[in-house]
């Protein structure tokens, strides 16, 4: 230290030379920028709460029309669907009926497959696995939607017309059974954070009482992780109702219900694929036009409702996290 | 108890033969579960419940505890003290294998508990953990009903009849001196009770599977002083009928609590004998620096 000046001398804390109080240009230069700050930062965050906004005006302004013309409960009973003929039928149950279909087929198919999934990622597989396999499931995500409806169309469709001697090969089974693999990431995801997130107690406790891995994975960490995985699902729903490309593609596009309901091997058509497909094809101002619309409220209604839902048991699992 | 007092640390390698105090802790442990932990081999061995044997705890290449040798006897609290890392929880765990959690785990000498070798590769580990409770640092009720807190261990048991399940929950809930404080609301989530509650709920919970060794880790850390003591009322009340085997950072605690201390340092038992003696005369100049505070 000898010989080089000190920057910091000793006996700063004696006597604080600077002022404390702030000079009337410096008062107003940081009201000033503050303001714009916020401002800018505000605008900024409201173009995507305006983007929403905007959607549900314009989607509902189209769809108003409709409902002069066609009264509500016949677009939501009736079932036929022939928006083009002379005498023109827009019943939408088939459409609803249809969407509703193939995404229970897919929960059916792809909610034991998450969550067993899931807890295998988190409870039995060594860290460096799951390290490993949870990134190439989240990939599944990544995936393009039409890469699926090909894989649907010239893998699944024919193997199940000759394997099965299904009368076509795209089909609501075949919808669901794409839908399901693509709800699949969300439904790990979310379902392994939150049973994750439990931590290490909950499991010692049980271990410590004598139970078996098995009796602590289905009687302490499922319960105990219920609010999370309860979301995944709902996530998981959402990503099939939402879904178009896929059931465009693979899911044959009849606008029917089955018959009988359970036979999952018939072709159904959504609301999503009806609007992507027929909305092209669709002169403005027509019923017809009106009458996609309406479906698209239809559908905004039924995803708003999940993402409710889906927020409500995340934050009830965030607040059961907590209180632990 | 009376022939171990020439000195705990010789008395490890002896084989004690002292079979009306064995008899004493078999009849404790009616329940039939108990039966394949407490194989025949037992019968020759001794007082002790617990014994270490060169026992070493590996975490991966790091050393958790080294060359541990000592005896944990019946029907008495058992204090572990140390500073922090010096491997006395480690050890604690190790007593009903919950480490085993942990993966790349390693040991190397024996723990016997009641004459078996827990790390044998033969050894029914629900058993041994229903006979060795554990209470955690950290009270960890599960996210259920006080009663269903309590009814986990015996519904594993097979215990399904609810006239049974609700003698087994009054009785233990009686047992960690809860009782009285929640016998109404037993329908109620376990999470609504307090810290001190929650923790008595967790020892309740321990009891209600009939353990005879009770291991708690830092039992009292979370807890106010008020909790504290009536934990410690607690564990005076059921060294009777338990072993206890006490991890604590309270001197103080282990001092009041218990009958012999053991102090760990660095992952090695540097000595065990009765309290008393380690709190007025160690026998070790480390320990001594320990107790009155000169550590380090």
């Amino acid at each position: 230290m000898n010989g080089t000046k000190l920057i910091l001398t000793r006996g700063q804390a004696t006597g604080l030379n600077r002022p404390l109080a702030l000079t009337p240009g410096q008062d107003l230069k940081g009201y000033v920028a503050s303001l714009l700050g916020r401002a800018v930062l505000f605008l900024i965050t409201c173009t995507s709460v305006l983007a929403v906004l905007l959607i549900f005006f314009f989607v509902c302004r189209e769809a108003l029309p409709f409902l002069s013309k066609i009264s509500l409960s016949e677009f939501l009973i009736n079932t036929e669907w022939y928006p083009e003929a002379d005498n023109a039928r827009f019943g939408a149950l088939a459409l609803i009926a249809g969407s509703v279909y193939v995404t229970i087929a897919a929960l059916v198919f792809s909610v034991p497959v998450g969550i067993l999934s899931a807890v295998f990622l988190s409870d039995i597989v060594s860290f460096r696995i799951r390290a490993f396999v949870k990134p190439v499931i989240e990939l599944l995500a990544a995936i393009p939607s039409v890469a699926y409806g090909f894989f649907a169309v010239l893998v699944l469709a024919p193997w199940m017309q000759n394997k099965f001697g299904f009368s076509t090969g795209t089909n609501a089974l075949n919808a669901s059974l794409i839908l399901a693999v693509m709800a699949l990431p969300t439904i790990v995801s979310v379902a392994e954070d939150s049973i994750s997130a439990l931590g290490p107690e909950l499991r010692e406790a049980s271990y410590s009482l004598g139970a078996t891995r098995f009796e602590t994975i289905f009687r302490v960490v499922i319960p105990a992780a219920h609010s999370g995985i309860i979301a995944a699902i709902i996530l998981g729903m959402m990503r099939a109702v939402g879904e178009t490309m896929v059931v465009w593609m693979a899911s044959g596009n009849a606008a029917q219900i089955p018959r009988p309901w359970w036979d999952i091997s018939q072709s159904v058509r959504t609301i999503t694929a009806t609007i992507a497909g027929e909305m092209g094809e669709t002169p403005k101002e027509t019923p017809h036009y009106w009458a996609l619309f309406a479906l698209g409220v239809l559908l905004l209604i039924l995803t708003f409702s999940l993402n409710v839902v889906s927020e409500f048991f995340l934050s009830r699992a965030k607040r059961a996290l907590g209180k632990q | 108890m009376q022939n171990n007092k020439s000195g705990v640390l010789e008395s490890v390698s002896r084989r004690r033969k002292n079979k009306g105090k064995l008899n004493l802790i078999m009849d404790r442990q009616k329940q039939s579960k108990s039966e394949s932990l407490n194989n025949k081999d037992t019968a020759e061995c001794a007082c002790s419940i617990v014994e270490a044997e060169d026992f070493s705890f590996y975490y991966g290449s790091t050393m958790g505890v080294k060359n541990i040798t000592m005896e944990v006897f019946p029907c008495s609290v058992t204090a572990i003290i140390g500073p922090s890392g010096c491997g006395k929880s480690t050890f604690l765990r190790a007593i009903n294998r919950i480490n085993d959690l942990i993966p790349n785990t390693r040991i190397e000498g024996t723990l016997l508990v009641n004459g078996h070798d827990i790390y044998a590769k033969k050894t029914n580990l629900v058993n041994l953990r229903q006979q060795v409770g554990m209470v955690f640092q950290k009270p960890n009720p599960f996210p259920k009903s006080i009663f269903d807190n309590i009814a986990y261990g015996p519904r594993l048991q097979g215990t399904t009849k609810g006239s049974k399940l609700q003698q087994i929950v009054e009785e233990s809930l009686k047992a960690a001196a809860l009782w009285e404080e929640v016998k109404d609301d037993l329908r109620k989530s376990a999470l609504a009770l307090s810290g001190g509650q929650q923790q008595r709920l967790c020892i309740a919970r321990a009891l209600a599977t009939r353990p005879s060794v009770l291991l708690m880790d830092e039992p009292c850390s979370a807890l106010d002083p008020i909790a504290t003591g009536k934990i410690e009322d607690l564990i005076e009340q059921l060294k009777s009928d338990y072993t206890i085997v006490i991890v604590t950072h309270n001197m103080q605690q282990a001092a009041r609590v218990s009958e012999r201390t053991a102090f760990f340092c660095l992952g090695e038992l540097i000595e065990y004998d009765f309290t008393p003696k380690i709190f007025r005369n160690p026998g070790k100049k480390q320990t001594e620096d320990y107790i009155t505070g000169r550590f380090g």
